[in-house]
């Protein structure tokens, strides 16, 4: 597969503050890929640095075969940005702000009418960019991000601050990306949204990067651990229960019980337990380890502390 | 890159005429003062002194015109703080957009600015103030585009360091105004104190107060090859040493 980005061992200091030590990873062509960690763990210095706003200290990077820094003007023709925080002139309207930036690339730009048709703005076109919500504010921006067509589209905590409605709008929009053949990089702080949307996702916490796959396979390498929590009033099931192969506890209050197990096959189990011995239950959930979890047992703390 | 230039231009323009009081301060305020100003000192200045005649005839234009371009110089510098401070400049730098090119289109839309309030206080004031025919009226916009140019690089560089938006409109008086009292645009340059004139002789501004009121009474560009020297130096040094220091964010 193409690699559309690559990063190898970039390091970046502000004073004596180390914002990226010894970064690297690849972006592959046509994926969704997501850089998470805490506020302040370098995803926004890492994402300018391969957008050429910023100089690594150290390292190489290179975005679509160009170096960020002696080519950046050929880049920004070929990629497209959504910065965290940016905002626009206060009075400027949607459709002006979609036809500047159309006029900035050398190349054609897409119909900015029918973008803004798709992206939900079109009833907004004359609006100005300070009357718009949240939400509105960043369709437009990616709006903006694609007007130039771009082959890689640079995102970075695109929902922060977004309802969850607006979120959800967003995550698909963001997948409309993806189906149009583009490649996209983002940052996110939100486990959830990364465990949506991104194909892979690269954990960064205090610059450095600590593990990069699929989440489904993060998940499974770092957090295995499968819970199932059952109401039963039968007086066998605990007796039952303990014949369950590769169980490694079962803590009983009341009726409830709480089964937990590191195999894959844990919750099949349980199912084929109570069905053989007819045991009834009221209730029945499985509780799977997200990424979330992924990120506490990687850095011993939760994203949002 | 022009397409881009042009099309910045053109929406900063409307932008400015959207703010409530953009235009009505910029423009219909100075065009007021101007005219109630001629109301009392040009009835009165009818059978006046020599001295208030020639203030009328010669100061009140240069007056004008320097103020309306400081007036531009202080817009320009909270503009491009505020655009910083608000990620604006950030934004657009992460496009093919060159960062002269972007100052280059708020000059050019302080300059129309500019333009247009001078050009209606000409046609409101007519009635106060006569302007000569002898007026070069051509050279005279010349010699004030050339002084704008250099008194708005000042603006670049002031808005290329002021760290908020803030600092800039109080930063920005405090280097603009003293430099208008020892211009000679009040007193005339030689009748300050020695501290004063040294301070002048470094001041652009001095340069465009004796370029603009030389051209206006009717001298030869030659005369003043001095001043317009200066006025590019100062525009040289300004814009390239902003270059060096300018800040997006």
């Amino acid at each position: 597969m193409r690699q559309v980005i690559q990063v190898s061992a970039i390091r970046k200091t502000y004073g004596s503050t180390v914002a990226v030590d010894e970064v690297s990873f690849e972006v592959n062509d046509g994926e969704i890929f997501g850089l998470i960690g805490p506020n302040g763990a370098g995803k926004t210095t890492t994402m300018e640095c391969i957008e050429g706003l910023r100089t690594p200290d150290r390292g190489a990077i290179s975005v679509l075969g160009l170096d960020p820094f002696n080519d950046v003007y050929k880049l920004q023709e070929r990629i497209g940005v959504q910065l965290q925080q940016a905002q626009l002139q206060k009075r400027i309207k949607v459709w002006e702000a979609v036809d500047l930036w159309a006029s900035l690339y050398q190349k054609n730009a897409i119909d900015g009418e029918r973008l803004l048709e798709q992206l939900g703005l079109i009833d907004k076109r004359n609006a100005w960019f300070m009357t718009l919500s949240g939400g509105q504010k960043q369709r437009l921006f990616i709006a903006l991000a694609l007007i130039n067509n771009p082959e890689v589209v640079f995102l970075d905590e695109l929902t922060t601050g977004l309802d969850p409605q607006a979120r959800r709008a967003i995550w698909d929009l963001v997948r409309g990306i993806r189906e149009r053949g583009k490649t996209v990089f983002l940052t996110t702080h939100l486990m959830e949204e990364a465990e949506r949307l991104c194909d892979r996702v690269a954990i960064i916490e205090h610059g450095r990067i600590i593990d990069i796959d699929s989440p489904e396979s993060l998940v499974n390498r770092h957090c295995p651990e499968r819970t199932v929590v059952l109401a039963t009033n039968d007086r066998t099931a605990a007796e039952r229960f303990r014949t369950i192969p590769r169980v490694e506890s079962i803590i009983c209050s009341d009726s409830q019980f709480t089964i937990r197990g590191r195999s894959d096959d844990l919750i099949t189990e349980v199912i084929h337990c109570l069905s053989e011995n007819r045991i009834r239950v009221t209730d029945f959930r499985t509780i799977l380890p997200s990424l979330e979890d992924v990120f506490l047992k990687l850095t011993g703390h939760s994203i949002r502390d | 890159m022009l397409r881009g230039l042009w099309k910045l231009t053109w929406i900063e323009i409307k932008i400015f005429l959207r703010e409530p009081l953009g235009a009505i301060g910029t423009i219909g305020i100075p065009v007021l003062v101007f005219l109630v100003a001629g109301r009392v000192v040009g009835v009165r200045a009818a059978p006046a002194s020599p001295a208030a005649s020639s203030f009328v005839s010669v100061g009140l234009p240069v007056f004008a015109s320097v103020l309306i371009a400081i007036g531009a110089v202080l817009s320009l510098v909270t503009i491009i703080s505020i655009y910083r401070e608000g990620g604006i400049l950030k934004r657009l730098r992460a496009t093919p957009l060159r960062p002269q090119t972007i100052l280059t289109a708020h000059v050019i839309v302080k300059l129309l600015l500019s333009a247009a309030t001078l050009a209606l206080m000409v046609l409101a004031g007519k009635r106060y103030y006569p302007i000569g025919i002898h007026v070069p009226l051509l050279r005279f916009t010349m010699a004030l585009l050339i002084s704008t140019c250099s008194i708005l690089s000042i603006g670049f560089l002031i808005a290329s360091i002021v760290p908020t938006a803030r600092f800039a409109q109080p930063i920005g008086a405090a280097i603009m105004y003293p430099m208008i009292a020892v211009s000679g645009l009040f007193v005339s340059v030689e009748s300050l104190p020695p501290a004063a004139q040294a301070v002048a002789r470094v001041m652009p501004l001095t340069y465009a107060v004796s370029l603009l009121k030389g051209i206006w009474k009717g001298d030869a560009w030659w005369a003043h090859a001095r001043d317009v020297a200066a006025l590019a130096v100062a525009f040289i040094v300004c814009t390239s040493l902003s270059a060096k220091v300018f800040r997006w964010e």
